[in-house]
């Protein structure tokens, strides 16, 4: 399996010049194509630093990090990542935002552009919103804005943190469902962070767990529900059960 | 304009317009009781004054004026500009430059100004460089302030993009910078125009300022008072200005 692995930690480690230990110490994991892997744990635990670590936005002190086989150091453009909140430039409209990493990748002509832009925001149901101001679409609207944007990175590989965090509860609901949806379609590899173990379930085909802090293994456990899900999945046993077992293991003081 | 259009710019401005109001009449009971034009001359008096020297003040001493504050202006915006950009760009250039741009406000420019004109004599440069030399500080700090006030979770979304740095600047910070360069310019306007004035008091042959200094040393109150409304009035269409063209192009400045 190892040979299909999209992302690959490899004894990665990693401290924060403010404090006295590593933050990731020697952590290794992967993650095979077309995988939807959540990471959960407590807030504060080191997850978001993981993602930092493959957008290189942090180096780690030691181990490597690949994406397809290759070492990710002095690469770029080999994954999307969808922040927190949308972060959708006021100044430009949403066709604009979205079309941003493609102006950024260069090489493509404005009518092409013009075409991507537009087949993003239809496949994420904003087809003729590309017009107006962030400003004037709603909290669900301008995360699915994101992630079209996140979408013509062009990326197979996905970096979701907690993208649905600072929406309202019956918002982020519905939105998962969407998510869910966008990816059995696309079939991108996604790693998503959340502290959200209900959300985890739903959406993810295999869950990794911090169970300590510093984070030195991730521990893998595979969701047993069946694609297509609704929202009545989280309803059978196995996904209670499932349920149950995270949350335990999110309230264990980590060791 | 619909009648609550009417009502809503009189509860804005009503307020100011009334003070101002019972300010003027104030003045112009104090100036008719202490009946000494040559000290405090009533605001009726000064409109008159303005309308008997019409000629020389709009044709002669206002282009004079104006002309230096448009140069310095100028100036100090590409050179307040150039500083706050070479500042984000260069850390080391920021160590080396913003202590000498604060400490450069300590200079008494008043005092300066006659060593100016022994410089440049009577022509235009010896008024620009005081005008300059009081206005490209608020442009240069608030542009710089702008610079340090770009969101670094866009940044990074954008190095995760894998934007260059040139790309970088130009999609993100200048757009972002320019509320701040806005603001720079309502500031330095005011105080292009005081610059100018100053400069003309302490070494000219022509200008508002020259005119008003002219018009002292004839003890004639109201004509000194004459070219400073004119200086006032042409300071607060400029802002107006300004504050048009942010309107039509900072359309975010609130999201």
């Amino acid at each position: 399996m190892s040979g299909q692995a999209v992302l690959r930690f490899c004894d990665v480690r990693f401290q924060y010049a403010s404090e006295a230990f590593s933050i990731i110490d020697r952590l290794s994991f992967q993650i095979q194509r077309g995988e939807f892997v959540s990471v959960i744990g407590a807030s504060g635990c080191g997850k978001s630093t993981i993602f930092r670590l493959v957008n290189q936005l942090l180096i780690p002190a030691e181990g490597e990090i690949l994406v397809d086989g290759l070492p990710i150091a002095g690469r770029r453009r080999y994954c999307g990542y969808m922040p927190q909140q949308d972060l959708l430039f006021p100044w430009r409209t949403v066709a604009e935002n979205v079309r941003l990493p493609l102006e950024i990748q260069g090489g493509r002509t404005q009518a092409e552009m013009n075409r991507l832009t537009e087949e993003a925001l239809q496949s994420v149901g904003l087809f003729g919103q590309g017009a107006k101001a962030p400003r004037e679409l709603s909290g669900g609207m301008r995360q699915r804005a994101a992630f079209a944007r996140t979408l013509l990175t062009g990326s197979e590989l996905l970096l979701l943190d907690e993208p649905f965090s600072a929406l309202d509860y019956l918002t982020r609901l519905s939105m998962r469902e969407w998510l869910l949806k966008q990816w059995e379609r696309e079939r991108k590899t996604v790693l998503f962070i959340t502290h959200d173990v209900e959300e985890a379930v739903f959406l993810s085909t295999r869950i990794l767990a911090v169970e300590t802090s510093p984070i030195r293994k991730l521990r893998s456990i595979e969701v047993p529900l069946l694609f297509p899900r609704t929202a009545a999945s989280l309803q059978r046993p196995e996904a209670t059960e499932l349920k149950e077992e995270l949350i335990r293991l999110l309230r264990k003081e980590p060791s | 304009m619909k009648w609550s259009e009417w009502k809503a710019a009189i509860c804005k401005n009503g307020p100011a317009a009334a003070l101002v109001c019972f300010l003027l009449l104030l003045w112009e009971v104090a100036a008719r009781r202490i009946n000494a034009a040559y000290i405090l001359p009533a605001p009726e008096q000064i409109l008159a004054r303005l309308w008997e020297l019409r000629e020389p003040l709009f044709a002669a001493h206002l282009p004079a004026t104006m002309e230096v504050v448009l140069i310095g202006l100028l100036i100090s915006v590409l050179l307040g500009v150039g500083l706050a950009v070479l500042m984000d760009l260069s850390p080391m250039a920021e160590k080396a430059l913003y202590p000498l741009i604060v400490a450069s406000q300590t200079i008494p420019v008043t005092a300066l100004a006659p060593l100016f004109v022994l410089w440049f004599g009577y022509s235009i440069w010896s008024r620009v460089l005081v005008t300059v030399l009081m206005t490209f500080f608020p442009v240069a700090i608030t542009v710089y302030d702008g610079f340090r006030s770009v969101r670094t979770d866009m940044k990074e979304l954008m190095l995760s993009f894998g934007a260059s740095g040139r790309q970088i600047f130009f999609k993100l910070k200048l757009p972002a910078v320019l509320p701040y360069f806005f603001s720079a310019l309502r500031m330095a306007v005011p105080i292009s125009v005081i610059g100018a004035a100053i400069g003309e008091w302490l070494g000219a042959q022509c200008g508002l300022g020259y005119f008003s200094r002219r018009m002292m040393t004839q003890l004639d109150g109201a004509g000194v008072f004459a070219p400073v409304l004119l200086l006032s009035l042409a300071a607060m269409l400029m802002v107006a200005a300004v504050g048009c063209i942010e309107a039509v192009l900072i359309h975010w400045r609130n999201d």
